[in-house]
């Protein structure tokens, strides 16, 4: 944009300044994973500091004989696929259904749903709710809360509305009911939405800590994240679950820090694999947190 | 979700049945408006379900509820538990230093929330594109992880026990003894903001980025034309055109003062840090869950709710009188 492309102290200064911010984003995920793949011992006393030291990968094998975390994955890998689907189906249908002027209190009914978003009645009247509901130590409590989201509403209806309406009447015209033309005509235009939502909910699930926090005391209902956290806490003694795993090697034999470790990348691998493909959503999905009713 | 068709014949029978019913429609239009409702209504009972629902339960703020009792057989209190922040001078002073952790850590919040206006104008100024994208795509990424797993980080890097500054510091010969920083009260506002920083600036400039390219290019050609500098260009074009989108998330800021969370906390939180970290979402949780006192604990969620709606309908006027439309 500028003629004048000398480089002045200004640029130097900010370039620095963000390679260091960004230095302070990435290296917690570069040290995380260096300290799974060295030698455990090393790691344990805090010596792998800024590269790998004695690579090897057998925590990474090691870590899902650790009882309960093989559970805990599928509960959390479950949740995500199920909880994702059913949000983004219902709200792709509701945002479709009140991006319709003809239904019955539109305008009473979208209200009602939207208010959700600005009230909270609190912890425990919403904890004694989900004890009525049979919703404590239950896995639908991790998919069915979330399944009608106001924000996620609000973008697909004022996604729909985006959308010519003429291909929707000449439909009706064809003697397509509403869900035909939710599914053959609606559902392809809003797709870049639905698949922002997608990512998000996904996101959420994946991350989610304290709905198993309140509601789930039954360690088969145990999410990677609730786990993880207890390994900090010191819920969960450490100590037990190293002999679990005998190692062939006694450096690499599993360490409260290698459990921690290795756990913590568990975690947060899929976020990084799918990362790269859901960046072109961010803005359509920050947009989730600024949306106006 | 709903029932879609799964194809082939059963497909085309659902089709001529639609097409049937839609040409009754036609003839009687109501039938269609109850049809949309309800398809709809499922949703609406959940909603009813998730979100009304519970505010029956306001009623456990005015009885000495404890869990297992039914609620038949326990004592009616009236307004013991509000009155009680007032008049018990030991809970007075426990909420007054939870609201001060609420609001100091709040107010931290809103300060920095200036920090991704400068990150995004002073990323605009970075003109080589894969560095801006490096730069972009790894600040982004601390949002998409949990609370647990910053912790995860943290202990990692802070921890008494082997934390890799501690191990840094003390191999340089500058700490003798490995300091605890996760396990001391010392600045823990200032902390916890700046773990939200490290967290959320990357992914707050994309608003701001998003809005510096909608500014009209014309309008720097202008003022360059007119000799402007790139400091005055940024100050005098970018700054006025990203403004509109700060206030907005700056009244939204305003509108969630109370609101400030749970998660963060609760990860942070322990014996030492408590008095310092307990905002109200996470003292609502002690007082309920930890300590089972369900009365109290919602009395404080109902005073919660009624403030937050007060600021919202505050920051929407205020937002309704400086720029004529509202947030909500």
């Amino acid at each position: 944009m500028g003629k004048n492309n000398r480089i002045t102290i200004f640029d130097v200064v900010n370039y620095t300044l963000f390679a260091l911010f960004t230095l302070a984003c990435f290296f917690p995920f570069y040290y995380l994973f260096i300290n799974t793949i060295s030698s455990n011992d090393l790691s344990s006393r805090g010596l792998v500091m800024f590269y790998p030291q004695e690579i090897h990968f057998s925590n990474y094998i090691q870590v899902f004989k650790i009882p309960g975390l093989s559970q805990a994955t599928l509960v959390s890998f479950g949740r995500t696929v199920i909880g994702t689907v059913l949000t983004v189906a219902a709200s792709g249908f509701l945002g479709y259904l009140f991006s319709k002027p003809t239904m019955w209190g539109r305008k009473f009914w979208y209200r009602f749903l939207i208010t959700t978003m600005y009230f909270n009645a609190g912890l425990i009247p919403w904890f004694l709710v989900m004890l009525k509901l049979g919703l404590i130590n239950n896995f639908l409590a991790y998919v069915v809360p979330g399944i009608v989201s106001p924000f996620f509403i609000i973008l697909v209806k004022t996604f729909v509305e985006s959308t010519p309406i003429s291909l929707q009447e000449s439909a009706q015209l064809e003697g397509a009911g509403n869900l035909t033309i939710f599914w053959k005509i609606v559902m392809p235009l809003i797709t870049p939405i639905l698949a922002t939502i997608a990512i998000f909910t996904a996101i959420g699930q994946w991350n989610s800590f304290q709905d198993t926090l309140f509601l789930v005391t039954d360690s088969n209902l145990f999410t990677l994240q609730f786990i993880l956290y207890r390994y900090f806490n010191g819920a969960t003694s450490l100590a037990t679950l190293m002999q679990s795993g005998a190692s062939e090697n006694l450096a690499n034999i599993q360490t409260a820090t290698s459990i921690r470790t290795t756990v913590s990348m568990v975690v947060v691998i899929p976020i990084l694999l799918v990362y790269p493909f859901f960046q072109r959503y961010f803005v359509k999905g920050i947009m989730i947190g600024a949306v106006k009713g | 979700m709903s029932n879609q068709p799964g194809g082939g014949s059963k497909m085309e029978a659902k089709l001529n049945d639609q097409a049937y019913t839609s040409v009754a429609m036609k003839r009687y239009p109501f039938k269609e408006k109850h049809k949309l409702f309800f398809m709809a209504f499922p949703f609406l009972v959940l909603v009813f379900i998730f979100s009304y629902l519970p505010l029956y339960g306001w009623i456990y703020a005015f009885y000495d509820y404890r869990p297992g009792i039914p609620l038949s057989q326990t004592e009616f209190v009236g307004l013991q538990w509000f009155t009680s922040l007032v008049s018990n001078p030991y809970q007075m002073e426990e909420v007054l230093r939870v609201l001060r952790n609420t609001f100091a850590i709040s107010a931290l919040g809103i300060l920095t929330s200036v920090l991704p206006v400068i990150f995004a104008i002073f990323l605009m100024e970075i003109k080589n594109n894969s560095f801006k994208r490096i730069v972009q795509t790894l600040t982004t990424l601390p949002n998409f992880i949990s609370w647990v797993l910053v912790y995860s980080f943290a202990f990692m890097l802070f921890s008494v026990d082997n934390g890799l500054l501690n191990n840094l510091l003390m191999s340089m010969g500058l700490i003798e003894q490995p300091l605890n920083i996760l396990g001391s009260d010392n600045h823990t506002w200032l902390s916890m903001t700046l773990w939200g920083v490290w967290k959320g600036l990357g992914w707050g400039a994309i608003l701001y980025i998003a809005a510096i390219t909608g500014i009209d290019p014309e309008l720097y050609e202008a003022a360059r034309v007119d000799g402007a500098s790139r400091f005055r260009l940024m100050w005098h074009v970018t700054v006025p055109g990203i403004m509109p989108t700060f206030f907005v998330l700056l009244i939204l800021g305003i509108a969630g003062f109370i609101n400030n969370g749970f998660e963060q906390y609760f990860v942070f939180s322990n014996a030492m840090n408590m008095s310092h970290i307990e905002v109200l979402d996470l003292y609502v949780y002690n007082v309920g869950v930890v300590n089972n006192n369900f009365g109290f604990a919602t009395a404080i969620s109902i005073l919660k709710s009624i403030v937050s709606l007060v600021l919202l309908f505050a920051a929407n006027s205020l937002s309704k009188l400086v720029r004529g439309e509202g947030v909500i």
